[in-house]
């Protein structure tokens, strides 16, 4: 149909634009060239961003599963009615702007900067609350996949310790559901942008701004970067983990996670 | 209830005759109708019966324009419908499921064919309470959907499509989507309110208890084809080939072997309902109320002695299966008669010497 | 971090031993979460709602609001709302008729699920990236210009607008038409073909199932998301960022020129009150989504 054509050209004409932009010449006659692509390590505070980058998306992949995801098991097991105020709180950062939060981030981050630390990986704080929608989606479908229940009373009776049914039960039941959540938030992490910028911090997305004032051909060409990078992450996550559940957890998550919202408000 | 009697007494048929002439449709290669032909008379009520796939459902979406046949007709009283598109052919639906929409209280789903067929706004609103009084849910018409039980939901589609006054009415598995106890109470509504109304009716079913018990006639259906028409009794009693025999009612798969006429099945006699059927081995389908038992503790087994293995209580009647060694006979007895022949105990086989269809399964022989 | 640390506290006391003692131990292992959030998610929120209503000094006030009234500013509300709008309406159409193409093909077909990653990709595509997509096909230099150009057509007679509020609204249409895709098709799937036949048996006709049937079930669904959208759109921040390097067309930009001027630093109050602003209407948006989804979900289930 042509609804497609007209679309599919919408859609895939800046994305070829991009990498044929990155690789042009000195001038609109001169070769195509791939001085761009290696411009990128010559910069240093590219380089530096796309460190930083890497290790907030680490940092906060780890304190995201270190913080959520035990909270999540205790209140299944324990809690159940607390079930709605976690999903509820867990949904929040979809509704609230990240422009509007930020705001009320800065003297937090002023107040951070002074007495904790000023480096930019004080930003994995703000970014975890950011990954909060996306996340616990996944991890609340791993959850619901597996009898948790029965599998902690077990290990429980059998002499574990929470810490022991934590390591050696629950995650290895839920090994597709993390890393998904995991390559969510690092999807997440690498194309932020309002948080780093206002915040006054350079992550690989203010660095490529500002890399565009300079060269454009090699901010263009780190974009691509960043963009391959991430739309491969997004492609293991559709193929990691059992075909049943895969597809169901990748779709769930990313893909209607604003839809979240909507069905929160049905169930109240 | 009973069906033939109905059909003498009564009020007039107001119905119209449908005719279904040499239908065929096919698709990806699959042939899902081959040659059906089906003439049901004004105001009766055919059940198309059988397992899925057969090509019942097809059948009855063809005869509602919804599909369009790749050979055949479709003649409505003596009209040629088979080029009409679905909203112009005045035919009534009712679906397994999702009948109903979701967004009109019953009374608007009702009103909702009046309304399409141009009827004023008072009118419209009379003969949907009308209706909805004829189903029996007057006082239920303000509410929607997803506020009605399945059979209510049912009972309002059923009002829906007789409300336009339709031509023929068409069912397509209504009951299947219901519990067991809403479906037979429900069965009998349906079946009232066709009598009542006169109106040609298709039901289309792969409950053979169902279509026993409500149709004028029974057309039982395998891969495309019809295999019998006739009515219930007879589909019943005497079933035109082994697959009616053995998709309607239970049958017991016998092996025997056929010589001059008969079948010799463990040493007795059986008239055959296919008297010039060919010499060789063949396997008897035996109804199990023509099995009777007698008790034998001294006999010795045998072809036709052997013991009760299982019994199932279905109320007045049990079914009580007996191994006889190398296969297994169901006979289907009154309880009372039942009780006398506990787990365990030594029985002689009798089996009356009605006439019986044979099938040439070689597999069903080995296995038995 | 301790989180692993505190439920281990609680598991002797965790022992089914009457309601009253189990309760508030149970409780003790949530407290990270909650903390966390608190002070992340919360902190931040009430600093915005006390800063707009305060002075430097501390003393109550609503001058922060009335500081909105300044013509920039009212002029950013009304070109964000109409960005967003104009996207969100694009996006809707288009997106409701890419859906519409989806479902009526084959359930578990290849097409769906292309469409259906591709969306899911494309719907997070934002930002900067976008916005450098745009300029590299768009912009002076972009790879369309220069291939209209070469064929006479000048897309850019009046100056370039790719920069100005219609250019930033084709660029957000981007990511507004693969959400609109990936929200309305749960709304598609659930319309029944047994409605359209029997809205077809009753004696209609296409026209009559979408005007009496179809429209009115998918109505409440379409402009949930048309909301959706629009709060979508106006929450957009990155994006225009990178297109526009100077001014304040929009809210988002207002307030990230606040954040990092020192008029704005001067006056945090202003930044806050916009941040407010923002913050109810999106939530009141959204808050009209959660109602209409609701309704839709009692019907097409």
């Amino acid at each position: 149909m042509a609804v497609f054509l007209v679309l599919g050209a919408f859609f895939l004409v800046p994305l070829f634009a991009m990498f044929e932009f990155s690789t042009r010449g000195n001038s609109p006659t001169a070769p195509r060239t791939l001085d761009s692509w290696s411009q990128i390590i010559k910069i240093p505070e590219l380089a530096k961003a796309i460190t930083a980058s890497l290790e907030l998306a680490a940092i906060t992949s780890i304190a995201m599963l270190v913080l959520i995801l035990p909270t999540m098991v205790w209140v299944r097991l324990r809690l159940p009615t607390l079930n709605r105020v976690i999903e509820f709180i867990c949904l929040l950062p979809l509704v609230v702007p990240a422009i509007a939060l930020v705001v009320g981030m800065v003297p937090l981050y002023r107040w951070i900067s002074i007495n904790v630390s000023d480096s930019i990986l004080t930003l994995s704080f703000a970014y975890l609350i950011l990954v909060l929608p996306y996340t616990y989606r996944t991890l609340d479908a791993g959850l619901a996949s597996i009898d948790l229940k029965t599998l902690t009373e077990a290990a429980r009776s059998l002499g574990a310790g929470w810490g022991t049914v934590m390591v050696q039960v629950v995650v290895p039941n839920m090994t597709t559901a993390i890393l998904n959540a995991c390559l969510l938030s690092v999807a997440l992490v690498l194309g932020e942008f309002t948080f780093a910028n206002l915040l006054a911090f350079e992550n690989v997305q203010v660095a490529i701004l500002y890399v565009s004032f300079v060269s454009a051909g090699t901010s263009i060409a780190v974009a691509v970067a960043s963009l391959i990078f991430t739309f491969t992450l997004l492609l293991i996550l559709s193929f990691v983990g059992r075909p049943r559940e895969r597809v169901a957890a990748a779709e769930e998550a990313i893909f209607t996670a604003p839809a979240q919202v909507g069905e929160w408000g049905m169930r109240a | 209830m009973g069906n033939e009697s109905m059909s003498e007494s009564g009020g007039p048929r107001a119905g119209v005759e449908v005719r279904l002439e040499d239908l065929r449709r096919q698709y990806a290669g699959v042939t899902a109708l081959d040659g059906l032909s089906l003439t049901l008379a004004p105001g009766e009520l055919v059940a198309l019966l059988g397992p899925s796939g057969c090509g019942k459902t097809t059948a009855m979406r063809l005869v509602a324009g919804l599909e369009e046949a790749n050979g055949g007709r479709v003649v409505f009283g003596g009209r040629d419908v088979t080029d009409l598109p679905a909203n112009k052919r005045d035919v009534g639906m009712v679906f397994q499921a999702y009948s109903l929409f979701p967004h009109m209280t019953a009374h608007q789903n009702v009103a909702f064919g009046l309304r399409l067929h141009k009827v004023g706004p008072d009118e419209r609103r009379k003969r949907a309470s009308e209706m909805l009084e004829l189903v029996g849910l007057g006082p239920h018409a303000h509410k929607y959907a997803h506020q009605l039980s399945g059979g209510q939901q049912q009972r309002v589609a059923l009002a829906r499509a007789l409300a336009i006054k339709p031509t023929v009415l068409l069912l397509d598995e209504p009951l299947s989507a219901l519990d067991a106890k809403v479906r037979s109470r429900l069965r009998d509504e349906i079946r009232r309110v066709q009598l009542e109304v006169g109106i040609t009716t298709l039901f289309v079913t792969h409950d053979q208890e169902e279509a026993l018990a409500i149709a004028d006639r029974v057309g039982v259906m395998n891969k495309g084809r019809l295999e019998q028409l006739a009515s219930p009794t007879v589909v019943y009693s005497r079933p035109a080939t082994p697959f009616v025999a053995e998709f309607v009612g239970l049958t017991n798969r016998l092996p025997g072997v056929v010589r001059e006429g008969s079948v010799d099945v463990r040493g007795i006699r059986l008239p055959l309902v296919q008297p010039d059927a060919q010499d060789g081995p063949a396997v008897a389908l035996v109804r199990p109320e023509t099995v009777s038992l007698a008790a034998a503790p001294n006999a010795d087994l045998g072809a036709l002695v052997g013991t009760v293995i299982a019994i199932s209580f279905l109320g007045a009647l049990s079914r009580v299966t007996v191994d006889l060694g190398d296969v297994t006979v169901v006979a289907q007895l009154t309880t009372s008669d039942a009780g006398a022949l506990p787990m365990g105990t030594r029985v002689r086989v009798v089996l009356r010497p009605d006439a019986v269809l044979i099938a040439r399964d070689e597999a069903a022989a080995v296995r038995a | 971090m301790t989180a692993a640390g505190s439920p281990a506290v609680s598991t002797t006391a965790a022992r089914p031993a009457g309601g009253g003692r189990r309760l508030p131990v149970a409780w003790v292992a949530t407290v990270p979460f909650f903390a966390y959030v608190g002070l992340f998610l919360l902190l931040p929120t009430l600093v915005i709602a006390w800063g707009s209503f305060t002075t430097k000094g501390g003393n109550l006030t609503f001058s922060n609001f009335t500081s909105i009234n300044q013509p920039y500013l009212v002029k950013a509300f009304v070109q964000s709302a109409a960005i967003s709008a104009v996207s969100a309406l694009v996006g809707a159409f288009a997106g409701a008729l890419l859906a519409y193409a989806v479902v009526t093909g084959n359930p578990r077909g290849i097409l769906r699920r292309a469409i259906t990653s591709a969306a899911g990709v494309l719907a997070q595509f934002g930002g900067v990236t976008l916005a450098f997509s745009f300029i590299a096909t768009l912009g002076t230099t972009g790879i369309v210009t220069q291939f209209l150009m070469q064929h006479g057509i000048n897309i850019f007679p009046n100056g370039i607008w790719l920069y100005e509020p219609s250019g930033v609204t084709l660029v957000y249409c981007y990511f507004q038409i693969p959400l609109m895709v990936l929200v309305f098709l749960p709304a598609l799937d659930g319309v029944r073909p047994q409605w359209r036949e029997a809205t077809e048996s009753l004696g209609g006709s296409t026209w009559h199932y979408w005007r009496y049937v179809a429209g009115p079930l998918l109505a409440p669904s379409f402009l949930g998301c048309v909301l959706l959208l629009f709060a979508n759109g106006f929450s957009a921040y990155a994006t225009a960022a990178a297109l526009i390097s100077q001014g304040s067309p929009i809210v988002p930009l207002a307030i990230s020129n606040l954040l990092t001027s020192e008029v704005g630093r001067a006056k945090p109050g202003l930044a806050q009150a916009l941040a407010l602003a923002m913050i109810i209407i999106v939530l009141c948006v959204m808050v009209l989504y959660a109602a209409l989804q609701r309704r839709t979900s009692r019907w097409l289930r």
